[in-house]
């Protein structure tokens, strides 16, 4: 679970089952296991009005595990990029009683996050559960250029090379935390890179 | 002066009946300036001085947001109640120069809502008169479903058709339609925001549906002027102000405390705010809370209590006022 250090760092929670017709899941890796989890305290028949969208990691775990518990609709995707027409379609047909459900990495997260946002879905009426890497989704201030999976710090930007102090400080709407130049006064300065994200 | 209820010198610009039990009354500012700006679901204290007897009663502005000319409220007339709707039915006339609140609005829109689900039952149509004027003119999504007992009581039901046309559904009591709640629920586009406004079984009603039907609380607005209920007269000593008073069996907590001139903060007066909440000090007796606003937990600890719509019966009271 990550630490809650300064305002604009989102907070998960514990997935729980809520009223309503329609359940779509949506999650990554690990996240398969917090699903599994609220499926224990779900009530009989829950998993027949849902909906499960899942990017398994390069194993195919936890595959077998969301199987298990027969939703409406299963549905796997090698990447969040790949998913992403689908999901806004499904969005933009759904009506109100859909409950969003977001379980994994914080990259995953944020990201379905934000087009749940741009569907209408206000951030306080999603269920998230932060599960497996603490890998961050970093926008370089800089070049602007969003550099996914970042686990070191400092971290280099993918697009601009420039070498990025990774801050808490967390965007919505870019669903990325920021990356601001370490060593602008002196690029031969280089502070030791470690691994803090995992 | 109290919380949020800066008061407005105003005199009464026009009274016009609108059916058989409601009549509409027009507010302008004494010093002829524009009052102040206000947002669809705003509501206004008005004073009444009747008699001896001071009354502060909410009532939604009903105007558009967009004219501040004037402020207008719809009253109901109500034979049974404690009087405020009697007084203002039979003895506000044109000229009378009155005292109100600044507008409050417990009731605002969620302008980031994609679309605006509204429904009214009888005089709750009025927060949403605003509301829609407020949309139509910034293009706003909404659609408005009202209920109302018989044709001629459906206040303003003709100016809303014409202004709206089929934004706006009625539905009639003596005809026996009623809403297909669940239908209008569950087809409602994701984002969209709902407000309700009527009696208390109404919003009761369309709140439970919607939180089983899976609407997230965050989306389901609802407003209700309860009245404070009469009840026995009862005795009250206030610690801090070293007062002990008598609450009469037709005022509330809230006004007796006002009359014996201690000003305690309010902005609803109807048990939904929470800005009259109150210690209570000790007391031997039994609680008639009347509010929606403590838990049930504060309910039963008899630590607190809620002026403006709650009573109490029983040997003692006092409350830190
Ligand atoms: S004034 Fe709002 S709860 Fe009493």
């Amino acid at each position: 679970m990550a630490a809650k250090s300064i305002i604009s760092r989102p907070v998960y929670g514990t997935l729980s089952p809520q009223p309503g017709k329609h359940h779509l899941f949506i999650a990554d890796a690990e996240g398969a296991l917090a699903i599994a989890d609220m499926a224990k305290t779900a009530p009989d028949r829950f998993f027949d009005g849902a909906e499960i969208v899942f990017i398994p990691g390069p194993d195919d775990k936890h595959v077998a595990a969301l199987e298990a518990l027969k939703p409406a609709r299963f549905h796997q995707a090698p990447s969040f990029a790949s998913l992403l027409p689908r999901l806004k379609q499904t969005l933009d047909n759904a009506h109100m009683g859909l409950r969003l459900y977001l379980a994994g990495t914080e990259g995953l997260i944020g990201q379905a996050m934000q087009v749940a946002l741009d569907a209408g879905i206000d951030h306080t009426a999603i269920q998230t559960e932060h599960r497996g890497s603490l890998a961050r989704r970093v926008q370089c201030v800089h070049c602007k250029g969003i550099t996914e999976n970042v686990t070191t710090q400092p971290a280099t930007c993918s697009h601009c090379g420039l070498l990025l102090l990774v801050r808490d400080h967390y965007s919505r709407r870019l669903a990325a935390f920021q990356g601001v130049c370490i060593n602008a006064e002196d690029r031969s300065e280089i502070p030791p890179i470690e691994e803090v994200f995992r | 002066m109290s919380t949020g209820t800066t008061k407005l010198d105003v005199v009464v610009s026009d009274v016009v009946p609108v059916n058989e039990l409601v009549t509409r009354f027009h507010f302008r500012r004494r010093d002829g300036e524009l009052l102040p700006t206000f947002s669809g679901g705003a509501h206004v204290v008005v004073e009444m001085r009747d008699g001896d007897r001071t009354r502060l009663n909410p009532y939604s502005l009903m105007g558009s947001p967009l004219d501040t000319r004037e402020y207008t409220i719809s009253i109901r007339r109500d034979d049974v109640g404690r009087g405020g709707s009697l007084f203002m039915h039979r003895s506000v006339r044109p000229g009378l120069e009155m005292v109100i609140s600044y507008p409050v609005n417990l009731f605002s829109l969620d302008l980031r809502a994609k679309k605006h689900l509204m429904l009214a039952g009888g005089i709750g149509i009025t927060p949403f008169m605003a509301q829609t004027a407020q949309l139509a003119g910034e293009g706003g999504n909404f659609e408005l479903h009202y209920t109302c007992r018989t044709a001629s009581l459906g206040t303003y039901a003709d100016v809303l058709q014409q202004r709206y046309g089929r934004r706006v559904r009625l539905y009639h009591d003596d005809r026996g339609e009623r809403i297909d709640l669940d239908r209008l629920l569950s087809s409602q586009p994701l984002g969209t925001h709902l407000y309700v406004c009527g009696p208390a079984g109404m919003i009761g009603w369309v709140r439970e549906r919607a939180a089983a039907l899976g609407w997230p609380p965050e989306t389901v607005h609802f407003e209700h002027f309860a009245a404070p209920q009469p009840g026995l007269p009862f005795d009250v000593t206030l610690a801090i102000s070293g007062k002990t008073i008598r609450v009469g069996e037709q005022q509330s907590l809230l006004e007796a405390i006002e009359a014996a001139g201690v000003d305690p903060p309010y902005l609803c007066r109807g048990g939904v705010c929470g800005q009259c909440e109150t210690n209570v000090i000790a007391s031997d007796g039994k609680f008639i809370h009347n509010d929606h606003w403590l838990s049930e937990e504060d309910h039963r600890s008899g630590c607190k209590i809620m002026p403006c719509v709650s009573r109490f019966e029983g040997k003692s009271l006092v409350l830190e006022r």
